[in-house]
């Protein structure tokens, strides 16, 4: 059951639905009645990603294709750009990283068209003592269906970042498993949604620990508001034998209207003894009296919660390495909240 | 300036201000003294406008503006500024940013123009040494895990930067070591101006030798129940508010 399969066979009966325990609070099936025809080959230009400027090279997708790839370094840009209305499209892409070799991806999933229905599958090697940082930034149609997994193999003592910035779309999963070796081997798995109107976003991970001495740090924090539904699913698995295993798993969440809905599942399944393991999950509301506070010094009411919500995920920001993708994310933040400058 | 007639307000059903009429002219400084839970921090909420209020009876303006009808951010731009007893920590927000933000707003509400970054940060410096507040701090959480004392300096800072017109100062003193004091106390003085008006709550006669007001009034059980000049602190220190509790019930 997946996007993947229903759009290879056309048959909706293969999407996955409230009745798979994983996609519970993602139902594909009750939502895309028929699959819309698959995407043309796209003939027109596609105007410059979100990440152009701060990537050494290009790896394009359109509707579905890979266009081209232009330059290299350890900085890149891979894009997926839906560019057809009311079609749908799969991708998929495999990238290795040698070994001692570091790569930052910024990954972009750019939706210039409205309604579309777009899978895309990445297969990742990170190799030994090697390192990959990926800033995933999801900008997808309102009325879009999207779904984005990404299969991540670690090699011993590699290092892998990743930060998921999204702001979700009619229905939209960033899934994301981590095959963590252990053996020094370290993990920082992030993510940022700020979802409005009716918009919905799934971050779902599952981080298996394999190895003795694995580090995991997982932050995860969003914001919901009006009709929207924030989703996460944090799955770590610690194998028996993987000691000495450190992983940590935080989701935290506003939510800024009655009628929004967060659904959060974390959990650690724990097999191997001498593991400090957490995780922490809190959904709350912002805090009144520090809206007042603010407004008191003059700042009106919808500028002072959403300066209070960016600083909410900022911690998340903040834990970026790559400084223009920082910077981007921080940019995209506030402009997600209406607080461009 | 501060025209204050007759409030009552209640919170959750319990009248805590009960009639409560008093005048500050602009260029005075008055003082509020009173025992814990006399309603003095929900006369400065009331005017400042915070949730969970409800005014029942009374009026409150500023150079005859109502103010019970603002929002509290209209209230601020107006030139409301309430020093509070117990600041917020804000995280993440630098205190640097926290108030840029606050005089854009504030400007923007008043059809001005916004201030430039350089000029902003001129100011802040100024302001901060004056206060002999470390630049450092301003570009931390605002508030986040500074002390009780500290914040209250912080709130002067962001009096200094906003320059209101109507000044309210519920407790600043309390927490504040014998030299904060009186450099807090120097900078609210700065502020003293023939336009200004203050309202200084306190506990204690001490600060008043700092900030010397021109009245000084007794709120018990809601209501004013002395007033008088700045010998009545000095009588109040040396009695306490026996004869004012018994008066009030
Ligand atoms: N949210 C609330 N719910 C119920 N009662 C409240 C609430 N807020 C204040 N009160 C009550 O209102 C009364 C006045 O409180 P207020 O804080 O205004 O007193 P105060 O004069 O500032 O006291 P202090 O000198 O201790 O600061 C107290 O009895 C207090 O318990
Ligand atoms: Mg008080």
């Amino acid at each position: 059951m997946s996007l993947a399969s229903a759009l290879k066979t056309g048959d909706v009966t293969e999407l996955p639905s409230r009745r798979d325990e994983d996609w519970r609070w993602t139902d594909l099936r009750g939502l895309v009645r028929v699959l819309p025809e698959s995407a043309p080959k796209f003939d027109g230009q596609v105007a410059a990603g979100p990440f152009a400027g701060l990537a050494d090279g290009e790896i394009l997708f359109v509707n579905g294709r890979h266009v081209s790839t232009n330059g290299q370094g350890e900085v890149m840009a891979l894009r997926f750009v839906a560019a057809t209305d009311k079609t749908s499209q799969g991708a998929s892409y495999a990238l290795v990283v040698e070994p001692g070799a570091s790569l930052t991806l910024l990954e972009s999933h750019e939706g210039r068209a409205a309604g579309y229905v777009t899978d895309v599958a990445l297969d990742i090697a990170v190799g030994e003592g090697a390192s990959l940082t990926r800033i995933v930034l999801v900008d997808d149609d309102a009325e879009a269906v999207d779904v984005v997994t990404a299969r991540v193999e670690l090699g011993a003592g590699a290092t892998f970042n990743q930060t998921v910035l999204t702001s979700g779309a009619r229905r939209q999963r960033i899934e994301t498993h981590v095959a963590h070796p252990g053996a020094h081997a370290q993990v920082r798995l992030d993510g940022i949604y700020l979802l409005n109107a009716q918009r919905h976003a799934d971050q779902t991970t599952v981080v298996t620990h394999d190895g003795v001495d694995g580090v995991t740090s997982q932050l995860t924090k969003g914001m919901v508001a009006d009709q929207a539904r924030g989703v996460f699913q944090g799955r770590i698995i610690v194998q028996p034998g993987a000691d000495q295993t450190d992983a940590r798993m935080g989701h935290h969440a506003l939510i800024l209207s009655d009628k929004a809905e967060i659904d959060a599942k974390p959990e650690l399944l724990i097999f191997a003894d001498d593991v400090a393991c957490a995780h922490g999950n809190t959904i709350g509301a912002l805090d009144e009296e520090a809206v007042f506070y603010a407004r008191q010094r003059g700042i009106p009411e919808l500028e002072a919660r959403a300066m209070l919500t960016e600083a909410f995920v900022g911690e998340v920001v903040e834990r970026i390495e790559h400084d223009g993708a920082r910077e981007l994310a921080a940019a995209w933040v506030a402009k997600q909240l209406g607080r461009e400058e | 300036m501060l025209s204050i007639n007759n409030l009552h307000a209640r919170v959750e059903d319990k009248p805590i201000l009960k009639g409560v009429t008093l005048e500050v002219p602009a260029g005075e400084v008055h003082a509020i003294m009173g025992p814990n839970g006399a309603g003095k921090s929900t006369l400065s909420y009331v005017l400042s406008g915070r949730g969970g209020y409800e005014v029942t009876e009374g009026t409150a303006s500023l150079n005859g503006e109502d103010l019970l009808s603002l929002e509290p951010n209209e209230r601020a731009a107006k030139g409301v500024f309430l020093s509070f007893q117990y600041p917020l920590e804000i995280p993440g927000v630098p205190a640097l940013t926290f108030i840029r933000t606050a005089v854009n707003a504030q400007r923007r509400a008043r059809g001005e123009d916004e201030i430039a970054a350089p000029a902003f940060l001129k100011l802040a410096k100024e302001k901060a040494a004056s206060l002999k507040i470390d630049f450092e701090m301003l570009k931390r959480g605002l508030n986040v895990g500074f002390s009780g004392g500290e914040k209250k300096r912080m709130e002067i800072f962001q009096m200094a930067m906003l320059s209101p017109k109507f000044l309210i100062l519920d407790e600043t003193d309390s927490g504040l070591d014998i030299d904060a004091l009186k450099i807090v106390s120097e900078g609210v003085n700065a502020l003293r101006s023939p336009d200004r008006g203050m309202l200084v709550i306190t506990h204690y006669q001490r600060l008043l030798d700092y900030i010397k007001p021109d009245r000084v009034h007794v709120l018990a059980a809601g209501r004013i129940v002395a007033s008088g000049g700045p010998e009545l602190a000095l009588q109040l220190e040396a009695e306490g508010y026996d004869k004012y509790v018994g008066a009030a019930a």
